[in-house]
């Protein structure tokens, strides 16, 4: 049975079949996880951070897999089949990131390494003695992460939607729940080791689509110069702010998009979670060589908007243009495979964000402020039902709540976690700033990047006018730069109010590499 | 040289600058293999950016 052209939807029991065996094969990986380098799961820093023992390889396969999310293989080319060029701000940003983790990620996994830290906030309190920091980084990186995991799956339910099981009768709950309860319990079994695992098989099966898909579908089309000149002829039909150049008034927004996003992405518990189970700093500094492989794919993922452009893939919601072009491009059982793919490109990411707020949440909210008292295994029992609780939550959130209501947060999200760069980032290097004068840059920041991005109808910038010129910035970096001129301000004022500062816990030494490596 | 070293993540300051200034790649032409320029600009410091990070990690000591 095939449903009519334009809808994007093909139901085909060999696609079908092909994705649940896929689907199988890695929930019995995740389950097997557990006994894969066999730690005491009773402990946090095993349960939550696989032990800190992942080599270069397996920490290249997880951050690969936990940073490029199903939800950004359908977003960014259907940004790109909707307006052209602009959405490929992905690309400068992915290019940024990588440097900004060679320099800073191996202080954070050095002093953590030291003090058995597992998150940011842990970092926090023990370098500024500040609680009440900790708790606005730990809040941050929590309020961030929920809608980040509810649009996994989004991604997760728009390949359902390609694959037909609306036509099956299933209901759109049903696969979502089933999806979701296999992820739950093997999380909650095996820790961060599941999506490390998985994460391998994952990603050999997104290379090979993507790979397929950018070589295959181009020869269709009549090669790469064709479908950019169809392309461009399709957005010269729609009008507005779309091509396959930027327009002049785009190129502040462009820029700055890029240099927001990546100064936010490894504040993100679940970039953090994956850089810590690193097993040393020279781990994280070869990985910052090596993830741009992923990037390239995404590059090459973002050009998919194009094609399906070319193709005359026509869809409402843009979200689908990546999995109509599958359908039209491939035979079922390929189609199959893709979905695959992309399907566990959403449970990966989600298992490591689901962990990383629940490591966040158990160590800086529940030990601090409802017992402190904690065994450690008491510590990771609870650790354990929490990322349940997150997964639950961002699973209620997709099903009785509009979409557009999880990118509206994620859109925040991105502005709020940039506002604990200053605590955390600037931490690794100087302690001038004073904790109570970061909590005040914090706060000014988050106040003013929710109204701002209010203001202008949850869009991520903001538009300066100076005669004829639009600089359109990123609210993000400007709540960033109102953030880092009250912390700026406030410190001398904190400083003379109060002499003292809470000791720190960390010496200039913790920072370095340990000197065997 | 051994002076110099210390200053060698300078050069990862060489990326931002060549993906920030906008107006200078987004343009079609010179193509390449049917892309047009700010693609290949893009792609092509997705590897530069890489190999500069390769370079500061086999060479500094700081």
């Amino acid at each position: 049975m095939t449903l009519p052209s334009g809808s994007g939807v093909r139901f085909d029991a060999t696609a079908l079949g092909v994705f649940a065996f896929f689907f199988v094969l890695i929930t019995v990986l995740g389950f097997f996880a557990a006994r894969w380098r066999r730690g005491d799961l009773s402990q946090l820093h095993e349960w939550g951070l696989g032990g800190r023992r992942f080599g270069a390889f397996v920490t290249w396969f997880l951050l690969g897999g936990d940073l490029y999310t199903a939800y950004t293989l359908i977003a960014v080319p259907a940004l790109v089949y909707a307006i052209g060029a602009y959405g490929f701000f992905a690309m400068p940003y992915t290019v940024f990131v990588y440097p900004i983790v060679f320099l800073t990620m191996p202080r954070l996994w050095n002093a953590c390494r030291k003090h058995g830290w597992i998150t940011s906030a842990d970092f926090v309190e023990g370098r500024y003695g500040s609680r009440g920091l900790a708790l606005a980084v730990a809040v941050t990186g929590v309020l961030a992460t929920m809608p980040y995991i509810a649009l996994q799956l989004v991604g997760l339910e728009k390949v359902f939607e390609a694959m037909g099981l609306g036509a099956l009768g299933v209901g759109r709950e049903t696969p979502l729940i089933v999806a979701f309860v296999i992820l739950a319990l093997y999380t909650y079994s095996s820790g961060l080791r599941a999506p490390a695992l998985i994460a391998f098989v994952k990603d050999a099966m997104l290379y090979i689509t993507v790979i397929a898909a950018v070589v295959i579908i181009p020869i269709k089309l009549g090669g790469y110069g064709a479908v950019f000149d169809a392309a461009e002829k399709a957005f010269a039909a729609k009008g507005g702010d779309t091509g396959v150049l930027l327009k002049p008034d785009q190129y502040w927004s462009f820029a700055t998009l890029a240099l927001g996003s990546a100064f936010a992405l490894f504040l993100y518990p679940h970039a953090t979670t994956a850089t810590l189970s690193a097993d040393g700093p020279q781990t994280i500094r070869r990985n910052a060589v090596w993830l741009p492989a992923y990037s390239i794919m995404l590059g090459l993922v973002a050009l998919l908007g194009y094609m399906a452009l070319a193709a005359h893939i026509d869809v409402k919601d843009g979200s689908m243009a990546v999995p109509a072009l599958i359908n039209a491009s491939f035979p079922p059982w390929f189609a199959g495979f893709c979905f695959a793919a992309i399907a566990l490109g959403a449970l990966v990411p989600a298992a490591i964000m689901s962990i990383g707020a629940a490591n966040l949440f158990t160590r800086n909210i529940w030990r601090p402020y409802v017992n402190d008292q904690l065994s450690n295994a008491q510590e990771s029992r609870i650790a354990k039902n929490i990322s349940l609780l997150v997964k639950f939550g961002a699973l209620l959130a997709v099903l009785y709540l509009p979409t557009k209501f999880a990118i509206d947060l994620q859109l925040l999200g991105g502005i709020w976690m940039l506002q604990i760069f200053p605590a955390v980032i600037c931490g690794l290097y100087t302690r001038w700033l004073r904790a109570s004068a970061l909590l005040l840059g914090w706060l000014a920041g988050m106040v003013l990047g929710s109204a701002l991005a209010w203001q202008q109808g949850l869009k991520p910038v903001y538009t300066f006018v100076f005669g004829d010129a639009h600089y359109g910035i990123y609210i993000g970096l400007l709540a960033l730069a109102v953030n880092f001129a009250v912390s700026i301000l406030a410190t001398p004022i904190a400083a003379k109010l109060k002499r003292e500062s809470q000791p720190d816990r960390t010496q200039a030494l913790d920072y370095q590499d340990a000197a065997a490596g | 040289m051994g002076r110099l070293r210390r200053f060698l993540p300078v050069l990862l300051l060489i990326p931002f600058i060549a993906l920030l200034w906008v107006p200078f790649y987004n343009r079609t032409q010179p193509t390449l293999a049917g892309f047009p320029f700010f693609y290949v600009w893009q792609f092509a410091w997705v590897v530069l950016a890489a190999l500069l990070t390769w370079v500061v990690h086999r060479g500094w000591r700081a």
